[in-house]
């Protein structure tokens, strides 16, 4: 079972997407270039490819989440697929229906792709172990490991700005700790050969050993911004200050808010990412959500594109696969 | 019934013996060994050549299920697979439903061992009424009725207070003490807090979850002077915290889960359920030092820390999945790997099995002397077979040590001098 190739067929091809881990920069760069050719779908007066017609595809969420579930209803829709919303925190668990049980019903429905969110780290690759093989399985977000599509349209959204992955310098900024975004990021970086990765945050809010990851951990912003050409901002949760990993919002924003005055310290035209939604005031400052060099709003628009691209790669290389099986 | 065993290897660590010789059973008693005793006449004849011929295994911590979780397994269950195995004592823990609290549960299980016949099982007491840490258990009453010693039940008392007198209360009437070495507080997560964890986003629970705890409950048996065993070591550290306390003369003593000398973190990767287990599996360092301790004595007993599970408390996303390896089956064959990996000798792993449970148990069992009731275990070193969940005794077959290739299997127990498993 100790294997990250669940995801991959015997032709090393993607016919889930469940983690960046594990894969190589073909399958990303796969991904880019498939999502810049789609981005432009969109401004176009009629706004959908028929690639994905006759399929259905089921936004399973075990988590709330609006936004991320509407992204991935407007991807497939502009695909042509029917898209089916389930939100499963509101339903059947709460009744005590097993995950398993609950996804032997919305098989029986001929589906032929999953999007799913959890809250529990591990929980897309247990549903892609489990499900029929006809059906494609692409994770939004499992507890704190992965959250690979949002890691996929950063990288878009980057490498837009910035094609010299090399020489590049990113700093992400926040809670890593409980960040399944910071996560698949850092593992996607890594894959395309991105030339350093800090992370930044008071220790409470670093995973230990989180230098295993590839990354260079810092704690002080006046250091780790300097010089960047990316910073990326992650989403503060109340929770934190409950569980006595922080003292008060207020403080963090003192000490790690993204500031105007921060912002100097990377390089001029450093770019602001955040994943959305963000907390104006308490990581990111709106001077500088709403400023210049901000692209979080691109980064939503991308991700369309990107996750686009992403079902339809896999569910064409899942009918290949299947076919080549039979 | 009188019984020979034929030309088996006879490893005795109590007595330093290892010796092919005949040994002989009369009246569930070990009769004699070597020399025929005078007037001996064998009904039966078992033949050892090429065996080895050890006391009958003591495990210091299975969960049976029961009462309370019969759809995991029972006790007539791991009963039979404790004698597959070559297990004839388990130690149940109090954590049973209701827990081990009151008299009437100890009979209760007492009878359904009795019933099944095919392994001793002791128990433990509660500590606590309930198991609560709030409240002391009636522990004389307890002890009046055959518990061996008190424990928490792998529910740690957060208490300090309460776990103070827990311990002097239980020194009152000579109790050993079986803790759980972890704080509840620190001890909220799924992996050791390692790379393994900061990779799969699993919340960690670090060593000083363990070592912390342990720490202040040396500092009570220095102050009270009450015998405590700390079961389940998982960590470096806690071997070199007990094995400086026994330096110093303090009356503790510590085992080890089989699974924690074979398996790290790196296991987890893949969220292998299977590998769900608490105290967590911790890093390459951890496993190599436990191995250590055992060797040296540190850790003076090895145990399946037995779980079995239904098929569906595993089945799940790793943070939904139920804590545990069913572990029976292979507590022997695991434990001889260690003499495969040149950690232990042959001898000295029999004894971590055997007499030294025994001896952290304070019972007259685990040796072959003369007078000795006649629990043994013949088992082949050099037999080789595969893990699969069908060759599995155990109704849990929660095992992550499934298909690997493993060496030396039971080929017959004998619980007072009968015969509870025989295999081919």
């Amino acid at each position: 079972m100790s294997d990250y190739h669940i995801q991959l067929d015997r032709q090393d091809r993607l016919v889930h997407f469940l983690t960046v881990e594990g894969l190589t920069h073909r399958h990303l760069t796969e991904i880019l270039d498939t999502a810049e050719s789609l981005r432009g779908v969109a401004e176009r007066r009629i706004k959908k490819l028929p690639t994905l017609h006759g399929k259905t595809v089921v936004n399973l969420f075990f988590e709330a989440s609006t936004r991320t579930r509407t992204t991935f209803e407007l991807a497939a829709k502009r695909l042509s697929a029917d898209v089916l919303n389930l939100n499963i925190a509101t339903s059947s668990a709460v009744k005590g229906e097993s995950l398993l049980d609950t996804l032997r019903n919305i098989e029986a429905m001929q589906c032929d792709m999953f999007v799913v969110r959890h809250e529990q780290s591990g929980a897309a690759e247990f549903i892609a172990r489990h499900v029929k093989p006809h059906i494609a399985v692409l994770n939004a977000g499992d507890g704190r490991h992965a959250h690979p599509t949002q890691a996929m349209l950063d990288v878009f959204t980057i490498r837009r700005h910035k094609p010299d992955f090399p020489n590049l310098s990113v700093a992400i900024v926040g809670d890593i700790l409980h960040s399944r975004v910071a996560r698949s990021l850092i593992h996607a970086l890594n894959i395309l050969g991105a030339g350093e990765i800090r992370v930044i945050a008071p220790r409470t809010l670093l995973p230990a050993q989180v230098e295993t990851l590839g990354v260079h951990p810092c704690h002080d912003p006046r250091q780790g911004l300097r010089d960047v050409d990316v910073v990326v901002m992650l989403r503060l949760q109340r929770e934190r200050m409950e569980g006595a990993l922080l003292p008060s919002e207020a403080e963090f924003f003192q000490r790690y808010g993204l500031t105007e005055e921060r912002l100097a310290l990377a390089k001029p035209d450093a770019i602001v990412m955040h994943p959305a939604p963000i907390n104006r005031g308490v990581e990111i400052d709106s001077r500088v959500a709403d400023g210049p060099q901000s692209v979080i709003l691109e980064q939503v628009t991308n991700g369309i594109a990107v996750r686009m691209a992403i079902m339809s790669i896999t569910l064409g290389h899942h009918a290949r696969s299947t076919e080549e099986n039979a | 019934m009188r019984t020979v065993i034929q030309g088996g290897r006879i490893i005795d660590p109590a007595r330093r013996m290892d010796t092919v010789a005949d040994l002989f059973i009369a009246e569930g008693k070990i009769a004699g060994l070597g020399q025929t005793p005078d007037g001996f006449v064998a009904d039966q004849v078992i033949a050892a050549h090429d065996r080895v011929v050890c006391p009958g295994l003591i495990d210091l911590c299975a969960r049976l299920r029961e009462p309370g979780q019969e759809h995991k397994a029972t006790i007539a269950s791991e009963s039979a697979a404790a004698a597959a195995g070559g297990i004839t004592t388990l130690v149940c823990p109090p954590d049973t439903e209701p827990p081990i609290d009151e008299p009437a549960v100890v009979e209760w299980i007492r009878r359904r061992a009795k019933a099944a016949g095919q392994a001793r099982v002791l128990t433990l007491g509660a500590l606590t009424h309930r198991l609560r840490g709030e409240r002391l258990a009636e522990m004389a009453a307890l002890q009046d009725v055959g518990c061996i010693g008190v424990s928490d039940g792998g529910h740690p008392i957060a208490n300090s207070r309460v776990l103070r007198r827990a311990l002097e209360y239980a020194a009152t009437f000579n109790l050993t003490v079986f803790l759980t070495p972890l704080d509840p507080d620190l001890g909220h997560g799924l992996a050791h807090e390692g790379q393994v964890a900061a990779r799969l986003g699993l919340s960690g629970i670090p060593v000083a979850a363990e070592t912390g705890s342990i720490a202040r409950n040396l500092e009570l048996v220095r102050d009270l002077g009450v015998r405590v065993h700390f079961g389940r070591l998982s960590s470096a550290r806690a071997v070199d915290l007990i094995a400086r306390a026994q330096a110093d003369g303090l009356p503790v003593t510590a085992d080890v889960a089989v699974h924690h000398l074979h398996l790290t973190e790196i296991d987890l990767i893949g969220f292998d359920s299977r590998c769900h287990v608490r105290p967590p599996l911790r890093g390459l360092r951890d496993k190599d030092t436990l191995r250590t301790g055992v060797a040296a004595g540190v850790i003076g007993a090895i145990c399946s820390d037995h779980q079995p599970h239904e098929p569906d408390a595993k089945l799940a996303p790793f943070g939904d999945t139920e804590p545990g390896i069913s572990g029976l089956d292979t507590l022997l064959a695991l434990s001889l790997r260690l003499v495969r990996d040149e950690a232990l000798s042959l001898p000295a792993v029999i004894e971590r099995l055997t007499w030294g449970p025994a001896r952290i148990l304070g019972l007259d069992r685990g040796h072959l002397g003369v007078g000795a009731i006649a629990d043994v275990c013949i088992f082949d070193p050099d037999a080789e077979w595969r893990l699969e969940p069908d060759v599995m005794r155990s109704r849990g077959q929660n095992s992550p040590f499934t298909g690997w290739e493993l060496q030396g299997r039971v080929v017959q127990t004998l619980l007072e001098g009968r015969s509870v498993f025989a295999g081919r």
